[in-house]
Order: structure tokens, then C-alpha cells, then sequence
């Protein structure tokens, strides 16, 4: 339902976006990461029509944003980077607004604002200036102006950023629940929202996509992925570390002490499942183990590794 | 259309949702009123007509209408939500349109509010209604072609203080085309054909010829084609941005 092909978009010297080719469908929620300034809300940007890209293109269900601009832009809910609405209306005139520009009238205008409203929990303060609204209620304006017209294509740039940790919750059971018949994309800094609510999660860095796939997927490349971790008293930590090491599948063992307690983390050879092994171990030594957990792997980590790694490479190509 | 109407009714609104407004058109009727009667001294020329009133409007126009266009665009692109507008299935043009006819709009309805004028003048004396009701059509017209020229500034930048200075001078610039000022320095050097076409781009010339009463088809036609020139302008300038 979206096809971007080649999406290109150069300011001045720089590029800001370079080459970008993404396919999402129906029932898939993509999650768009990335550092500062990688490039995200510019691809978002020139998906919406807002941006004329230099190169490549989107297509908003089969029509192309440039070419057949108005019917791409019918089939497709966008909420802006900082969630932009016009300050001295409120969010019912707002609304109001964006269902008649949306071709709503009557009953239809009513009941698709109503639904809007009720899905982004609006409703005490429908009748104040949006203006005097806190940050999430302005957020949540945003949210309510992209879903009114139920969209097939939804494209929502950091939907929950603003939110204290109730209102982020609502926001992705939202999105959740839209997401069987609508292909929606959002950008955010927050990886634990990809975890919660993407399908696909993909890092882009300096204009490229650098990484593409299932969250899952993207956990089995952290370090961490499928590490063992023992909380025991800090005086078996030497102990159990030299233990640990002698399992065949352990590739390193790293051990950190706090409180009187150490943590102690068996990191597997190629993703290896050690948790059987550590915890027959385990009771066989008779250790005193506090804890004892297994780690699917951390985003943070794959994301540090992946930008950071790439902007290393970067600074030497240079040098 | 109906997006035209969705746009102006938005915009229009807009302007009476602060106090924009009532600032506005309490300081325009008190400045024209200021003109008329004490520099203009209305009542010591004993005349029952409207044309000093109408004489001095070119030049409170020169002010007031781009501190209505200013607003337009420029504001927009400050708050962001010129993206949220032009995400929206709605063509260019009409939303250039819309903006511009609520602006227009809103202008009128502060020039409409100058009707105690009008009363006084018939009270007063018995006065032609019909050179009145003209250069009233005229001052609109006037007022349209200023603020196209603004509206058309205020979409190239997002500071509403340049919007507002660089329009100031682009009216100025046509409204005193006619005058010796900028006659004199085309003179020196250019053919008389050029000279002639920038003292016809003048809105003094063809603003006075209305308020004698005559509606020259002419003129319509150049506040009309003016207008539409810098609209067009306007859809290409906001068109240009967005290549960045």
C-alpha cells in the first residue's frame, strides 16, 4: 500500500535522504528509527507530498504523491513532525476543518469526528483553544486529525512523543488495533515502542536504510541476545564466572558487582541458547543464585551498534 | 470549490478568533476618520462628497493591508502547520485562493464599517451616491491588489516582519508608478512604450479614475489581472518551496 522506490532528497550539499526503497502492506506497522537528522521525517515528508523529492518515488496505494498528488493524499492519514494545529481553534473546529477539506459533511463529518474523539480520548477538551492544551492533548489533536477519515495508508511522525507512560500506552493500543486493515508507518525514538507495537522495524542512518526486519529479528543481532544472567553473592562471582567459562557454547563471561551482589552474564557463541546449561549448573554447584534470566537482546544495543558503527566507518573513509 | 470554501471559512474565522481583529479595524476607522476630518478637514471644505475621504486610502492602505497579508503564509510555515495544509487533498490553488478571498474579505468587511461617512455626508449635504458607491467598489478593488502583492511576499519567507517590510515597499513601488518619482528616473533612458506601461501599473492613476464616478472597464481589468498575477505567483513561489 506504500512503494517507495529510490526516494532521494538533497538540500544544497548535503542529502539528506539517499536512495530509499521500502514496500509496506497491509496489517504491517513499521516502526522507523533512526539517530537525529537521519533522515526520517524527510522520507515521511516527501512520502506525504509535502517535499518534492530529487529522485525516486511513493506511491500512496497505487498513486503516485507527485504525479496524482490529491487521490494519494485522499487514501492517506499524516500527522506532521510536532503534531502542527492551528492554535486559536479548538479541537472540535479543528476537526471540523479537516473533515470538510476531507470531503465530510453531515452525519458522516459527525460521526467520523466523533469516532476520532473517542479513539484519542479528546473529549474534555474538545471546547478549549488548542493553544492552552498540554503537550499530549496537542499530540493527541494531531493523532485524531490523521485517523478521521479511517485512511488506508496512515504515516504518523513520533505519534507519542509528549505522552506520560498512560497515554503512550493508549496511543499503541490504537495503533494496534487499527493495524489489521491499514498499513501504517511512524517514526520514534523510543525502541520500546517498536517492540510494543511494530511488526517491522527499520533503522535508517544518514539517508540509508542500514537495517530491515522483524523486531525479533533485529534482537538476534544484539550482543545480548539469548545471555544468561546470574545475580549470586559477590564473593561465588570469581567462582562462578570460571564455571561458566567452561561451558562450550559460552563465548565471554562478564561479571559486575554491586551491594555485596555480582551479576554475572554468560554471552553465547552465535546466538546459542545457554539456559538450560547455566541453570543445570547451577543447581548442581549448589550456587546461591538470587536470579537467574535469560535476554532476548536489547534494541538500544543493535542501534547503538549498527549508527554508531556506520559513523565510525564514515570518519575513516574520510581520513 | 467546496475546498475554497473550507479554506476561507477556516481563515476568515481565524481572524475574529483573536483579537486580530477587533484591533485592526478599530485602529483603521479611527486612523480614516483621523485623515478625513482633522488633515483632511472635512467639514471646513464644505463639500458633500466623499473624495477626501477616498484620497487619503491609497496611503493607509500602503500600511494596513500587508499588516493583513503578512500573516498569511509566513505564519504558517512558523507554527508548521503550512505542512498539515498542504498534506491535505486539497489543490494549491485553492487554498491560494482561499486565503486570499477570506483576507479580501475581511478587509471588506473593515472598509463597510466606514458607513457612518457615508451617513454623515448625506446628512450633511445631498451628496452623488453613485461616485460614492463607486470608489467604494474602487477602494475595494485597491485594497484586493495590495493585498495579493502581500500575500504573494508573505509566502516566501516565515518571518512576518519581512513579510510585512519588503510589501510595504513593492505597494509603494505601485502606487506611486505614476508619480514624478518613478516617471523621472525611466525618462533618462527608456522608450516611451516602457515609460507608459509602468505609469499604467500605477493604482493612484487608476483608483482616482474611479472615484470620478467612471467605472472604466480598464481599470477593473487591471486591479482584476493584477490580482490574478500575483496569485499565480503565489501558487508558484509555495510550488518552488517545496523542491527546497
Amino acid at each position: 500500500m506504500i512503494e517507495i522506490s529510490g526516494l532521494t532528497k538533497r538540500f544544497g550539499p548535503i542529502t539528506a535522504v539517499s536512495g530509499i526503497d521500502l514496500t509496506v502492506g497491509r496489517g504491517e506497522v513499521l516502526g522507523f528509527l533512526g539517530p537525529n537528522g537521519a533522515g526520517k521525517s524527510t522520507t515521511m515528508k516527501m512520502a506525504a507530498g509535502f517535499l518534492a523529492p530529487d529522485g525516486g518515488y511513493a506511491r500512496i496505494c497505487g498513486h503516485d504523491i507527485e504525479t496524482d498528488t490529491l487521490e494519494a493524499q485522499r487514501q492517506l492519514g499524516y500527522l506532521p513532525e510536532g503534531a502542527p494545529a492551528y492554535p486559536d481553534m479548538t479541537p472540535r473546529q479543528f476537526l471540523g476543518f479537516i473533515a470538510q477539506v476531507r470531503g465530510l459533511s453531515g452525519d458522516a463529518a459527525r460521526n467520523a469526528i466523533a469516532a476520532a474523539v473517542h479513539k484519542t480520548e479528546l473529549d474534555p477538551v474538545l471546547e478549549q483553544p488548542i493553544d492552552t492544551l498540554s503537550k499530549g492533548f496537542k499530540r493527541r489533536v494531531g493523532v485524531a486529525q490523521a485517523i478521521l477519515h479511517d485512511p488506508p495508508v496512515l504515516i504518523m511522525d513520533e505519534p507519542t512523543d509528549g505522552l506520560d507512560p498512560n497515554q503512550k500506552y493508549a496511543v499503541r493500543q490504537l495503533i494496534k488495533a487499527m493495524s489489521p486493515d491499514k498499513a501504517i508507518v511512524i517514526s520514534t525514538h523510543l525502541l520500546e515502542e517498536v517492540e510494543a507495537v511494530c511488526t517491522r522495524a527499520v533503522i535508517i542512518d544518514r539517508g540509508r536504510i542500514v537495517a530491515d526486519g522483524t523486531p525479533a529479528e533485529l534482537l538476534a543481532r544484539s550482543h545480548h541476545h539469548n545471555a544468561v544472567t546470574l545475580i549470586v553473592p559477590a564473593a561465588q562471582a570469581d567462582a562462578v564466572a570460571a564455571r561458566l567459562k567452561s561451558i562450550p557454547a559460552v563465548a565471554d563471561v562478564q561479571q559486575a558487582v554491586s551491594n555485596g551482589e555480582a551479576s554475572v552474564t554468560a554471552f553465547p557463541k552465535d546466538g546459542a541458547l545457554l539456559i538450560e546449561d547455566v541453570s543445570g549448573m547451577a543447581s548442581r554447584e549448589n550456587w546461591d543464585v538470587k536470579e537467574l534470566y535469560a535476554e532476548a537482546g536489547r534494541l538500544d544495543e543493535v542501534f547503538r551498534a549498527i549508527t554508531t558503527h556506520d559513523a565510525t566507518r564514515a570518519r575513516e573513509s574520510r581520513a | 470549490m467546496s475546498s475554497v470554501w473550507a479554506i476561507f471559512k477556516r481563515e476568515f474565522a481565524a481572524y475574529f478568533a483573536t483579537p486580530l481583529a477587533y484591533v485592526f479595524i478599530v485602529i483603521f476607522l479611527f486612523t480614516m476618520g483621523a485623515f478625513t476630518f482633522y488633515i483632511g478637514r472635512f467639514y471646513e471644505s464644505n463639500i458633500a462628497n466623499l473624495s477626501i475621504f477616498f484620497s487619503y486610502q491609497p496611503w493607509l492602505y500602503l500600511f494596513f493591508v500587508p499588516a493583513i497579508a503578512m500573516r498569511l503564509w509566513a505564519e504558517e510555515r512558523r507554527t508548521g502547520t503550512m505542512e498539515l495544509l498542504l498534506t491535505l487533498p486539497v489543490p494549491l490553488w485553492a487554498t491560494v485562493v482561499g486565503k486570499f478571498l477570506a483576507a479580501w474579505a475581511f478587509t471588506g468587511v473593515a472598509l463597510a464599517l466606514t458607513f457612518p461617512i457615508w451617513i454623515t455626508v448625506n446628512y450633511l449635504g445631498q451628496p452623488d451616491n453613485g461616485v460614492i458607491l463607486a470608489s467604494y467598489i474602487g477602494s475595494l478593488l485597491m485594497a484586493g491588489g495590495y493585498l495579493a502583492i502581500g500575500a504573494c511576499i508573505s509566502a516566501t519567507t516565515n518571518n512576518q516582519v519581512i513579510a510585512f517590510v519588503v510589501s510595504v515597499v513593492v505597494c509603494f513601488l505601485f502606487t506611486v508608478s505614476g508619480a514624478p518619482l518613478v516617471i523621472d528616473f525611466f525618462r533618462a533612458w527608456a522608450p516611451l512604450a516602457l515609460i507608459d506601461a509602468v505609469a499604467s501599473f500605477s493604482f493612484l492613476t487608476h483608483f482616482l479614475a474611479i472615484t470620478q464616478g467612471v467605472i472604466d472597464l480598464r481599470d477593473i481589468i487591471f486591479f482584476f489581472s493584477l490580482i490574478a498575477l500575483f496569485l499565480t505567483a503565489n501558487i508558484v513561489i509555495i510550488d518552488l518551496k517545496r523542491v527546497g
